[in-house]
C-alpha cells in the first residue's frame, strides 16, 4: 500500500522493455491492471467514435462520474475496514433536501429566513451526513452489529427521515449562489469536478500517508493484529463511516446544486454504483487491500462505458447488463491473479 | 517384502522456481516413519502432490507396488493414501458422524441420510481406536486434539492404509500428545503405515522409528532412527554443525522487572503470582487451556483481570488496553501469528512498524523515511531473508514471519517481552536464531516471560519454570531443580 509511489519508479521503469520476467510482468498487470484496462476502454472509444475524445464531452464524463466518483471515495475507507456502506444512497437524498431548504426562499421550504448564505447550506449538509455516518459507525464499531445490517437500517432510516422532512414533496429553486457548485466552472473545468479531484487528493493522502491511513490498512487486513499492536479499532472503524456520510452529504448537495432541486426519490441505488467501482478499482471486499486510485479509475470506467454506450446508440437497458458483467469480471479476474495459477 | 508406497524423482516447479527437485520415499507396512526438515525443504509440496492437490512435473509413485496417477483428493484417497492437515478443516455445526461421512452418508428411504447407521458405524470406529468421543457430539464442542482424532477415524473410514500426519501435535499439550501417540501406535499394529511430519525432534524420536529428510526440495538421507542421535539428525537436516541448540547466554540480575500478584480473571486463571527480574527468561509451562495465554491476555490489556496487580520496574501500573502496556514497555509475541499477529496482506515493512505508527507520525503524516529505516534496521539485524521489504509478508516462510513479529516489538525498545509459543510451526535453524535473539534480549537487562508447550525449549531457555494446571499455578521450579518427567507430570 505504501509503496504505491516507490513501485512506479522501480518497476514501471523497467516495464517498457520486452525482457521482463513473467513474475514482474504478473506484478504489473496485478498493479497496472485496471488502468490499462481504462486505457484500451478510452483508445477504443475514440477509435469508434469521433466525438468522443473532444473536450465537451470528456468535460461530461467527467462531470457524470464526479458524483458516483464522490461516494466511491467514501465506500472505499469503510471496504478497507472490512465495512460497508449501503446507506449512501439514502443519505445523498437527505443531505440533499435538509440543505436545499436552507438555499431556497423560506416560502418555498418554510425555514423563517431562508434563504441563507451558500456556506451555511453546504455545512449543514455535511453536518446531516456526518451525522448518519456516526450512527452507523457506533452502530459497528461500539455495538458490533454487522456493517451490512446497520447500513441497511440506516438505507431505510434516512430516506424515511427525506420523505418525511420535505412531506414527499422536493425542494425546488435553489439560490444560483448554492447551484454554483453543481453548475459552474473553475478555469472551464466543472466545478464538480474539481470538488472530485480534491476530495480524491485529500484521501488519497489520508490512505497513503498518515497514521490513520495504516490504521485502516491494518484493521482491514487483520483486525486482532492491529488490536494486539496497540491500534484503537473501534476509532478506526467509527472515523470511516462517518468520512464515508459526510462524503454522501456533499455528494447529495452535488446533485441538488446541478438539477436546481432537492427529490426524495435521489439516490435511490446509488451505493450500489459506488460499491461497483470501488470493486471494479480492485479494492477486496475482504478488506486491507485496495487503493483509492483503483476505485477512482473504477468510477471513470463505468462513468466512460455508459457514455460510450450512449454515444454508440446503445439503449441504457443494454449498459445495466454490460456494467453487471463488468464487475463480475473484474472479480473473476482478481480472483484468479490471487488464487489461480 | 513389499513396500506400501514408493516414491521416486519426484519433481515440481511453480513458474520456473523449483520447490521440489527429488522427492524420494519409502513406507513399509507397520512403520511410522518421520518426515524431516526445515520449512521450505520441500515438505508441503511432497504432501500436496500425494494428496492430489499439485500433479508432478517428473516421478513416479507406487502404491504396493503399482504404479499410482492422482487427478484430485479424491483418487488418493480412493488408492487409501488419507493426510491429516496441520490446519484441520471441520464442519462446526455438524456433528462427529456426519464429519466424518461427509459427502458419502449412508442413504436411508427417499433419499433421505440413515442417520443411525451412520451414527453406529461412526462410533464403532471411536471404539475401535478407543478414542472417548460420542458420535453424535458437534464438532465445535471438540477440542482441537479431539478432532485430530476424529480425522484419523475419517482416513480410517476410507480404508486408508497410508497415513500422514502434518505436525498433528503444534496445537494440542503434551497429555494429548500421548494420546495421539497411543493411537498411532495402535494404527502401526494394525499393519498400517504412518508417516509423521514434524518440526519437534523429541517426539520423533518417542513415535517414529525410521526417517526420511528432505533439504533444499531434495531427499538427503533416510534410514532407521535407532541408528541416528539428535544432533546427527538436526545435522543433516539443517545441513550444517549446529554448536549448540539453546543459545543461553543471559544471567538474571536483582532488580524485578515485572512482578504480578494475584491475578485472577473468572474461569480463566486464577490467583497467579509471580515475579521475574530483568536478564531473566521465565518460562510458563502446561497443556493447552490449562489459562497459559490468558495470563498475557490480562497483562497486555486484551482481557480484563477481576483481581490482582501488575508492577513493571517495581511501579504498580493499571493496564485496561494494549496501548497501556505498551507505554509500560510491556511487549507481546502472540501464539498464533498468522491470526493476531501479523497483517498478512501488508507488506513486511508495514508489519514491522505496525506497532510504532503513533511513534512514526509525530505530526499524523507518516514520516516515510523512518518507516524504511526501522524496517532495514529490523531485517538486518534479524536477518529476515525477503527480497523486497514492500513484499507481502505472507510470500515468507514461518521463521521469517515470526521474526518480523519480533522485529514490531524490537522496534518499540520493549522492557519486558512475552512471548507465547515463541517458535511454533519453525524450523530448527530458524529456531536456533529466535533463541539467539531472545537470549541477547535477556543479556541486555531485559524481562523475558516465555510459554512454551515444547519441554525441551522450557527446559533449554528458562532460568525459572512455572507449571500452569487447570487455571492454576502448580509450582514454580529453578531449571535446575526439574526435569521434564516432572513438567509433565505436574501440568496434568
Amino acid at each position: 500500500m505504501m509503496s504505491a509511489g516507490d513501485n512506479k519508479s522501480t518497476e514501471g521503469g523497467k516495464n517498457a522493455n520486452s525482457w521482463l520476467g513473467s513474475e514482474q510482468r504478473r506484478l504489473l498487470i496485478q498493479e497496472y491492471g485496471i488502468f490499462l484496462a481504462f486505457v484500451i476502454l478510452v483508445a477504443v472509444l475514440s477509435v469508434s467514435n469521433e466525438f468522443f475524445l473532444t473536450a465537451g464531452n470528456i468535460s461530461n464524463v467527467l462531470l457524470q462520474t464526479s458524483i458516483n466518483g464522490v461516494l466511491a471515495i467514501g465506500m472505499t475507507f469503510v471496504i478497507l475496514t472490512r465495512g460497508i456502506d449501503l446507506s449512501v444512497g439514502s443519505v445523498v437524498a437527505l443531505a440533499g433536501i435538509v440543505s436545499a431548504s436552507f438555499v431556497t426562499s423560506s416560502a418555498t421550504a418554510g425555514i423563517s429566513g431562508a434563504p441563507y448564505p451558500v456556506a451555511l447550506g453546504l455545512g449543514i449538509g455535511l453536518l446531516v451526513g456526518i451525522a448518519c455516518g456516526a450512527i452507523s459507525g457506533v452502530i459497528v464499531s461500539r455495538f458490533s452489529v454487522p456493517a451490512f445490517v446497520a447500513t441497511l437500517g440506516m438505507l431505510s432510516a434516512a430516506r424515511g427521515m427525506t420523505l418525511i422532512y420535505g412531506g414527499g414533496r422536493p425542494v425546488p429553486a435553489l439560490t444560483p449562489a448554492f447551484r454554483w457548485i453543481g453548475t459552474g466552472n473553475i478555469l472551464g473545468i466543472p466545478a464538480p469536478v474539481v470538488i472530485l479531484a480534491v476530495v480524491f487528493a485529500i484521501s488519497w493522502w489520508i490512505l497513503n500517508r498518515t497514521r490513520f491511513g495504516r490504521y485502516i490498512y491494518a484493521v482491514g487486513g487483520n483486525p486482532h493484529a492491529a488490536r494486539t499492536s496497540g491500534i484503537n479499532i473501534t476509532r478506526t472503524q467509527f472515523v470511516v463511516y462517518v468520512i464515508s456520510g459526510g462524503l454522501a452529504g456533499l455528494a447529495g448537495m452535488l446533485l441538488s446544486a446541478r438539477t436546481g432541486s432537492a427529490l426524495p426519490q435521489a439516490g435511490i441505488a446509488y451505493e450500489l454504483d459506488a460499491i461497483a467501482a470501488v470493486v471494479i478499482g480492485g479494492t477486496s471486499l475482504s478488506g486491507g487491500v485496495g487503493r483509492v486510485t483503483g476505485t477512482l479509475i473504477g468510477a471513470l470506467i463505468i462513468g466512460v462505458m455508459n457514455n460510450g454506450l450512449d454515444l454508440m446508440g446503445i439503449q441504457s437497458y443494454y449498459q445495466q447488463v454490460l456494467k453487471g458483467a463488468l464487475i463480475v469480471g473484474a472479480v473473476m479476474l482478481d480472483q484468479k491473479r490471487n488464487y489461480g495459477a | 517384502m513389499e513396500l506400501l508406497l514408493e516414491v521416486e524423482g519426484l519433481k515440481k516447479s511453480f513458474g520456473g522456481v523449483a520447490a521440489l527437485r527429488d522427492g524420494r520415499f519409502q513406507l513399509r507396512a507397520g512403520t511410522v516413519h518421520a518426515l524431516c526438515g526445515g520449512n521450505g525443504a520441500g515438505k508441503s509440496t511432497f504432501l500436496k502432490i500425494l494428496m492430489g492437490i499439485f500433479g508432478r512435473d517428473a516421478g513416479s509413485i507406487r502404491r504396493r507396488g503399482k504404479e499410482v496417477e492422482f487427478a484430485s483428493p479424491a483418487d488418493a484417497l480412493a488408492s487409501g493414501i488419507a493426510i491429516i492437515e496441520q490446519e484441520l478443516s471441520p464442519v462446526p455445526h455438524m456433528t462427529v458422524a456426519e464429519n466424518i461421512y461427509l459427502g458419502r452418508e449412508p442413504k436411508a428411504r427417499f433419499g433421505g441420510i440413515d442417520f443411525r447407521a451412520m451414527n453406529r458405524s461412526a462410533q464403532g470406529l471411536l471404539d475401535d481406536l478407543e478414542f472417548d468421543i460420542r458420535a453424535t457430539q458437534y464438532m465445535m464442542n471438540l477440542s482441537v486434539a479431539q478432532m485430530q482424532l476424529v480425522e484419523i477415524a475419517k482416513a480410517l473410514s476410507h480404508d486408508a492404509e497410508v497415513i500422514f500426519m502434518d505436525e498433528p501435535t503444534s496445537a494440542i499439550g503434551e497429555r494429548e500428545a500421548q494420546h495421539l501417540f497411543a493411537a498411532i501406535r495402535r494404527l502401526q499394529a494394525q499393519g498400517r503405515g504412518i508417516v509423521y511430519v514434524s518440526h519437534r525432534l523429541s517426539e520423533i524420536f518417542q513415535i517414529a522409528d525410521s526417517y526420511t529428510v528432505f533439504r533444499d526440495g531434495a531427499y538427503v538421507g533416510s534410514g532407521a532412527l535407532a541408528d541416528i542421535d539428535r544432533p546427527g539428525l538436526i545435522h543433516m537436516i539443517v545441513g550444517r554443525e549446529l554448536s549448540e541448540e539453546f543459545a543461553k547466554t543471559n544471567t538474571p540480575t536483582s532488580q524485578p522487572g515485572i512482578e504480578v500478584a494475584a491475578l485472577s480473571c473468572p474461569n480463566k486463571i486464577e490467583d497467579i503470582s509471580f515475579s521475574v527480574r530483568k536478564g531473566e527468561i521465565f518460562g510458563i509451562y502446561g497443556l493447552m487451556g490449562a489459562g497459559r495465554t490468558e495470563i498475557f491476555n490480562c497483562l497486555f490489556g486484551l482481557d480484563r483481570p477481576s483481581a490482582g496487580s501488575i508492577k513493571v520496574d517495581g511501579t504498580e501500573v493499571s493496564i485496561a488496553k494494549p496501548a497501556d502496556a505498551m507505554a509500560h514497555g510491556l511487549a507481546l509475541v502472540t501464539e498464533d501469528r498468522k491470526l493476531t499477529g501479523l497483517n498478512l496482506a501488508d507488506s513486511v515493512r508495514a508489519n514491522i512498524c505496525m506497532a510504532s505508527l503513533p511513534e512514526m507520525s509525530p505530526a499524523f503524516t507518516m514520516d516515510r523515511a523512518r518507516e524504511a529505516d526501522a524496517s532495514r534496521g529490523m531485517r538486518e539485524k534479524f536477518q529476515i531473508k525477503a527480497a523486497r521489504d514492500t513484499m507481502p509478508v505472507s510470500g515468507l516462510s514461518g521463521g521469517n514471519q515470526q521474526k518480523v513479529v519480533l522485529g514490531k516489538w524490537f522496534l518499540r525498545n520493549p522492557k519486558v517481552l512475552l512471548l507465547d509459543e515463541p517458535t511454533r510451526g519453525v524450523d530448527v535453524g530458524a529456531k536456533r536464531e529466535i533463541y539467539r535473539i531472545i537470549s541477547d534480549f535477556a543479556s541486555s537487562g531485559g524481562t523475558v516471560v516465555m510459554i512454551s508447550s515444547e519441554i525441551d525449549e522450557v527446559l533449554g531457555m528458562s532460568d525459572r519454570i512455572m507449571v500452569m494446571r487447570a487455571g492454576r499455578s502448580a509450582g514454580t521450579f529453578s531449571r535446575e531443580e526439574t526435569n521434564a518427567q516432572s513438567l509433565v507430570h505436574l501440568s496434568t
